[in-house]
């Protein structure tokens, strides 16, 4: 999303979040979030804005500037819908992309799994891998690691040399 | 059984009620297409919950690629979903692209759509043969399917050299140029492959035992279904008429006339029928793109890409239709040759999510058709 529609949006998120929770727009149109508004941006993009469709949710670890990042990519799909229909869409398809930093030293983002389910394995994955924690998730735990790995093999810390249980 | 017998029934056999058992399915099963393990509760023969258990086949590939450079995950890609690996190739190839800004000539462009769009008559041809093997049709609709698959099979081994880890995609185009034994082959596929959709269509879509096991079973209703992120066929038998081909209109998409099938409840039987119409879809897109690339340049294939990419810094995602759903590359560059952050969008991994809520209430032996239906490769789960 670019030009005027990411212009659009943005000043309406503005509107809606406390000052200062939308903390930069890249030039590529990534929003980037205080971790604290994650959930109302969220809220407000699914209800009002229509991005009804998570596609997307990771991380990167960010090691020099020592923080994580999780990635949110959204889609309009009731609206992309139309287009297929035939119809004029009406409104934005997407993406919106949502990033939120983290201190890697302590890394809790809240959960987004009560706006968009579809985020209820891919966040598992992101803690299993990238050792992030979401807040509220309801099952939060390792997805393709067994329970007593220890460690996050995409931290780029992460030494794979030692190998663990045989 | 004499009358007397029968008043001798005791009738509080009904009132002992049963005790919920669990029972484990998989890892190693014939129908787990893959490695894939289940826990389900029962309470009689009716599920109570079910939990998935994954991660057998996890190779943790997204970090193995942060430890080469672009062009060397490639063939990475191709056994993301070792069934489909032409449509693995390419949003891989389309996100490097956008990263660092390649142009993709026509002709490769038409190259492109002519592998995604016979990965998916290969693909869904074999997800009705496997559907029917986990009802029990055992191995015979298979043979049908894979007799198909071996023609477009050859096409690939023609082209790239290799049947089924292609490898055939390259940074702004693909890697040779068609031979000329192709082009006859290929129309000679696209003109029958819909007398073998007929002849499929004839023995099952109005059979009676997979009417009796798919209709009705593992309803995803389509608000559920957009929350759950689930895509492609699934999502479209959900009534949910979204199509990435359709909505980005990447590669060459807009300019082609093909319709997006959909269902009417988004039951197993749903999911069938729109593979099968997605399949004719197809055919025709085949038939546009044969007239597109007669126009096009032979050997025009590949625009001007240095031998190591090394995109400016930054993040792309590209996403495509693959025959499973949406698959997406999210990369992340620090300007190097490597990429800093390499992560796959896997549709079968997300499609897996809501399958407790499509099998809650279900019989054990309808799990097998719901799992199926949904068509999944495990490697692509587990990456």
């Amino acid at each position: 999303m670019a030009g005027a529609e990411l212009e659009g949006l943005r000043a309406r998120m503005e509107k809606a979040l406390p000052q200062g929770a939308l903390q930069e727009v890249q030039a590529d149109g990534a929003m980037q979030i205080r971790p604290n508004a994650l959930l109302r941006a969220g809220q407000f993009l699914r209800d009002q804005e229509g991005f009804d469709y998570l596609s997307n949710v990771t991380g990167v670890d960010w090691i020099e500037q020592g923080q994580f990042e999780v990635v949110y990519h959204l889609y309009a799909m009731r609206r992309g819908e139309r287009i297929v229909l035939g119809k004029d869409p009406d409104g934005p398809l997407g993406p919106v992309v949502l990033k939120v930093r983290v201190p890697r030293g302590d890394p809790a983002v809240p959960s987004v799994v009560p706006i968009w389910p579809s985020a209820l394995w891919q966040e598992r994955e992101v803690y299993d891998l990238m050792g992030i924690r979401f807040d509220g998730h309801p099952d939060l735990k390792r997805i393709y690691l067994w329970d007593e790995f220890e460690d996050h093999p995409l931290r780029k810390d992460y030494s794979p040399e030692e190998v663990q249980g045989e | 059984m004499s009358e007397e017998a029968a008043v001798h029934v005791p009738m509080e056999i009904e009132d002992l009620g049963t005790e919920p058992i669990t029972l484990n399915v998989g890892p190693q099963h014939p129908s787990t297409h893959g490695v894939f393990r289940m826990k389900l509760q029962l309470q009689g023969e009716t599920i109570v919950s079910l939990e998935p258990i994954l991660g057998y086949l996890h190779r943790c590939q997204e970090k193995l690629a942060e430890g080469r450079n672009y062009l060397q995950s490639i063939p990475y890609t191709d056994r993301l979903d070792y069934v489909c690996s032409m449509t693995n190739n390419h949003p891989y190839v389309m996100a490097v692209e956008k990263l660092a800004g390649i142009e993709v000539p026509r002709r490769a462009e038409c190259i492109r759509v002519v592998m995604d769009e016979l990965t998916r008559l290969l693909n869904h041809a074999l997800f009705v043969g496997f559907l029917l093997n986990d009802m029990g049709a055992w191995l015979t609709p298979v043979q049908y399917a894979l007799r198909e698959r071996e023609k477009i099979l050859d096409l690939f081994e023609m082209a790239s050299g290799s049947r089924m880890m292609c490898n055939y995609m390259r940074f702004g185009g693909v890697a040779h140029d068609l031979p000329e034994e192709f082009m006859p082959l290929l129309t000679k596929v696209v003109e029958e492959f819909p007398a073998f959709v007929d002849e499929y269509e004839r023995m099952l879509t109005t059979n009676e035992v997979l009417l009796a096991r798919c209709k009705n079973v593992g309803i995803l209703p389509p608000d559920r279904a957009v929350a759950y992120g689930v895509t492609g066929p699934v999502l479209r038998a959900s009534t949910v008429a979204y199509d990435v081909r359709k909505v980005e209109r990447y590669s060459l998409y807009g300019e082609l006339d093909f319709y997006v099938p959909v269902g009417t409840i988004g039951d197993v039987y749903d999911r069938y029928l729109v593979r099968v119409y997605e399949m004719r879809q197809s055919v025709r897109i085949l038939e546009q793109v044969m007239k597109l690339l007669a126009e096009t340049q032979p050997g025009d294939i590949q625009s001007k890409v240095p031998k190591t990419v090394k995109p400016p810094a930054g993040d792309a995602y590209a996403r495509i239709e693959s025959p499973k759903g949406e698959l997406g590359f999210y990369l992340v560059s620090d300007g190097s040759e490597k990429p800093y952050r390499w992560r796959v969008r896997a549709p079968s991994f997300v499609n897996l999510t809501p399958l407790e809520e499509m099998c809650r209430g279900h019989k054990v032996a309808d799990v097998i058709v719901i799992f199926g239906s949904i068509d999944v490769t495990m490697a692509e789960v587990d990456r």
